[in-house]
């Protein structure tokens, strides 16, 4: 038993960290600092990645992928993220990408998945209802099939980056004879079709991520339902199991405490705190149990194992993590940390602290919140 | 990376948790705090007998020459049956600081003989205003003739009272230099004690200590990789004991009942012990990667891998076992069940080899020289 990596992995990393290091866009009111970057920003670094082969970073090459080796994603989204890239956008490449190359036709494949690794198409993900948030099944936007067309009516909320996505996925009510579950079906929705409102929603950070889109009559072609009718619920869970490693977070998290560490460092205030630096060491001690535990997740899936009971505290921990070092971003911050404005001159990492810290709030809900994480967790565990 | 285990290992592990399961149990749990020393001399041959003892042993010194992690599979597997014999303190950590001298072969009788089963020895490190620090050392070595004079105290050194020998920390000059002194050496005064989850210790008194050159076997490095090792293995029998206490739990989750339904039917514990689970399987990463980098020549990555794992298990142990209390309720209290003595063993184990708060210590002071 061994954690290094293979020279060949070795080489790997220092040909991403090279390449990151010369591409990772240097965006003054945001990547640095760790603040929400703007549509341009994100959207130019995507198209650089596509360029180089490496927007659908987690793809095999069949579907136009690199075929990075399951270290080999690990190791390039960990030098994505100390290099202090943006992440790319999640629910093209990481979400629906899977989902159509294991459900999707031909068809649906050869159109869709070249324009998700190029970035020509931006997605978003339409999931979640004002009445479906954890109880997601219960979910009423409506599909209903006319011909060769679905009639969708209803409404999805929390819906990230749709003010600046081409296509929505969504999970749509096709029966209701059935069970709910059985009921819903799988959908892609062009978003520059008629009938389509987005409206924003501003979060506590103060910024605009999320929205409202309402549905009335949008028509949709029937050759946009992936796999059959009544699958949906099946795709969604494929979806939200699919992607364990990445979960976690670990390359950002390590990215976010190491600028703080070095902010302190050179922080005449804080420096010599015996608290903040051992308050440094106990978000390092939980990284390392983190890191490791993702490690044996990835040495597992490595060997075609499916992910082992270590994963199911990923998304928890990871999570709680992210939330940890933002607390501590805030509060070594400070009075630096209070001016609620950009373009205030500081430290960045205290400066970024307080709108990372009201967003960040997000991450333990997102995703299926962690207490509906426990709740499935609870079901095999108890066996009640 | 490659995070499987070879056959061998493996087929380790396997015995150790049948022997676990089989051979001993609450009842020879009971049976063995009552024995001499805490220790029941049957159940030290069977582990002898398995070769466990052999396995921190070098070849070099006709032992198994086996790995840190090899020791900390066996561990986990006593830890998970509560076993109170001085597996760690008595057999692994001095065979493990002996083997980091620089010529273990010199002392083959002494570690044959412990491999054998047939002798128990102890480290005698910690002092009164040291808390953990193996070198905080005011016990002095002074030169004699041919030879050396020990003077000092040692606190609460862990099977200090079943040891044939005691390996001793002290001050020679500016070094400090580790000593192997016989029990039974005229000037050596143990006031012994049964201790906090199990097993025994002694406060050391080490008064004109007359020992022969050979008596000095090695120095500060040794002992501070043997603690290391150690202490990789002390977080593994811990998993064990946490992973017991969580299966106990679950399963009285699934059959203890009130208001006519199960009480793991209620969300708030279920969570609990979801908790309990992701703090094992935390735990356990640390482990590995402890137990991984104990045995590597990298000095840096051993010491931030160990005191990391010592510190997250350390503080993950404690939320295991009180959450297994709390949730078996009034029952879990007593010490009629099993579940109680556990926790004991996991509190205790949260102080040996060094506090949280000793080990955190470490790692910022190799933050800060980096």
């Amino acid at each position: 038993m061994n954690f290094d990596h293979s020279p060949e992995d070795q080489a790997f990393r220092a040909e991403v960290r090279a390449w990151m290091e010369a591409n990772t866009p240097r965006d003054p009111s945001g990547i640095a600092t760790g603040m929400r970057i703007g549509k341009e920003t994100q959207f130019a670094w995507e198209k650089t990645l596509a360029k180089r082969g490496w927007l659908a970073w987690s793809w095999p090459k069949e579907f136009g992928g690199p075929g990075f080796t399951v270290t080999q994603r690990d190791i390039f989204d960990d030098e994505r993220a100390r290099a202090g890239a943006p992440s790319v956008g999640p629910f093209g490449v990481m979400m629906l990408g899977p989902v159509l190359m294991h459900f999707g036709t031909p068809e649906q494949q050869q159109y869709f998945l070249p324009r998700i690794a190029n970035g020509e198409h931006a997605w978003c993900q339409g999931y979640s209802e004002p009445g479906s948030g954890s109880d997601l099944a219960s979910l009423k936007t409506q599909a209903v099939r006319i011909g060769d067309e679905y009639v969708v009516n209803g409404q999805k909320i929390w819906t990230t980056q749709a003010h600046w996505a081409d296509w929505i996925f969504c999970l749509v009510r096709t029966s209701t004879e059935t069970s709910k579950q059985q009921g819903i079906s799988f959908l892609l929705i062009d978003m520059k079709t008629p009938g389509i409102e987005v409206r924003p929603i501003i979060t506590i950070d103060g910024h605009h991520h999320l929205n409202e889109v309402f549905f009335t009559d949008v028509k949709v072609p029937a050759k946009n339902l992936v796999g059959t009718e009544g699958q949906g619920w099946t795709i969604a869970k494929f979806l939200l199991t699919h992607e364990r490693t990445g979960i976690a977070a670990v390359g950002d998290s390590r990215r976010q405490l190491s600028w703080l560490k070095q902010t302190i460092a050179r922080d005449p205030a804080m420096k010599d705190n015996p608290h903040a630096r051992r308050r440094i060491t106990e978000l390092e001690v939980d990284l390392m149990a983190l890191e490791y535990t993702n490690l044996r997740t990835l040495d597992r899936i490595s060997r075609g194992q499916s992910p082992g009971p270590e994963s199911s505290g990923l998304k928890i921990k990871g999570t709680e993590l992210q939330q940890a070092i933002s607390e501590a971003q805030l509060e070594f911050g400070g009075l630096h940390a209070m001016p609620w404005e950009e373009d205030v001159d500081g430290e960045p990492v205290y400066r970024a602290a307080s709108t990372r810290y009201n967003f960040l709030r997000a991450c333990t809900i997102y995703g299926g919140s962690n207490e509906i994480q426990k709740n499935v967790l609870a079901k095999v565990l108890v066996g009640l | 990376m490659d995070l499987t285990f070879t056959s061998e290992q493996e087929i380790l592990q396997d015995s150790a948790v049948k022997f676990a399961q089989k051979g001993y149990g609450f009842e020879q749990y009971k049976k063995s705090l009552a024995a001499p020393g805490q220790s029941d001399p049957a159940i030290w041959k069977q582990i002898a007998e398995f070769g466990w003892l052999a396995l921190p042993v070098p070849e070099s010194a006709g032992g198994l020459g086996g790995s840190t992690l090899d020791v900390a599979l066996v561990a986990e597997a006593l830890g998970a049956a509560l076993v109170v014999e001085p597996f760690l303190t008595g057999a692994f950590l001095p065979a493990a600081v002996i083997a980091a001298v620089a010529d273990p072969s010199k002392h083959a009788d002494l570690l044959g003989q412990l491999a054998a089963g047939d002798v128990q020895l102890a480290v005698a490190y910690t002092e009164r205003t040291g808390r953990f620090d193996p070198a905080h050392v005011h016990t002095h070595g002074d030169r004699v003739g041919d030879g050396y004079v020990l003077n000092g105290e040692k606190l609460c050194v862990f099977n200090a009272p079943n040891a044939s020998h005691l390996i001793v920390s002290a001050h020679v000059g500016k070094s400090i230099e580790l000593f192997l002194v016989g029990r039974e050496t005229a000037g050596v005064g143990l006031n012994s004690y049964p201790v906090l989850g199990g097993g025994v210790a002694a406060d050391v008194k080490l008064h004109d200590v007359k020992l022969g050159a050979d008596a000095h076997i090695g120095d500060l490095s040794a002992l501070e990789i043997g603690l290391d090792k150690a202490t990789a293995a002390a977080c593994a029998q811990a998993l064990g004991g946490m992973k017991a206490l969580f299966e106990r739990t679950a399963a009285y989750l699934r059959t203890r009942k009130q208001f006519g339904v199960p009480i793991g039917t209620f969300q708030a514990l279920q969570h609990r012990l979801v908790d309990m689970f992701i703090e094992i399987e935390q735990s356990r990463s640390m482990v590995l990667l402890a137990a991984a980098k104990a045995d590597g020549r990298d000095a840096t990555e051993r010491r931030r891998a160990v005191s990391s794992a010592k510190a997250y298990v350390g503080k993950a142990s404690k939320m295991v076992a009180q959450q297994a209390v709390q949730l078996h309720g009034g029952i879990g209290m007593t010490e009629e069940l099993d579940v109680g003595h556990y926790f004991r063993q996991l509190t205790a184990f949260g102080t040996r080899f060094g506090d949280r708060d000793h080990h955190l210590d470490r790692v910022q002071a190799l933050s800060d020289a980096a």
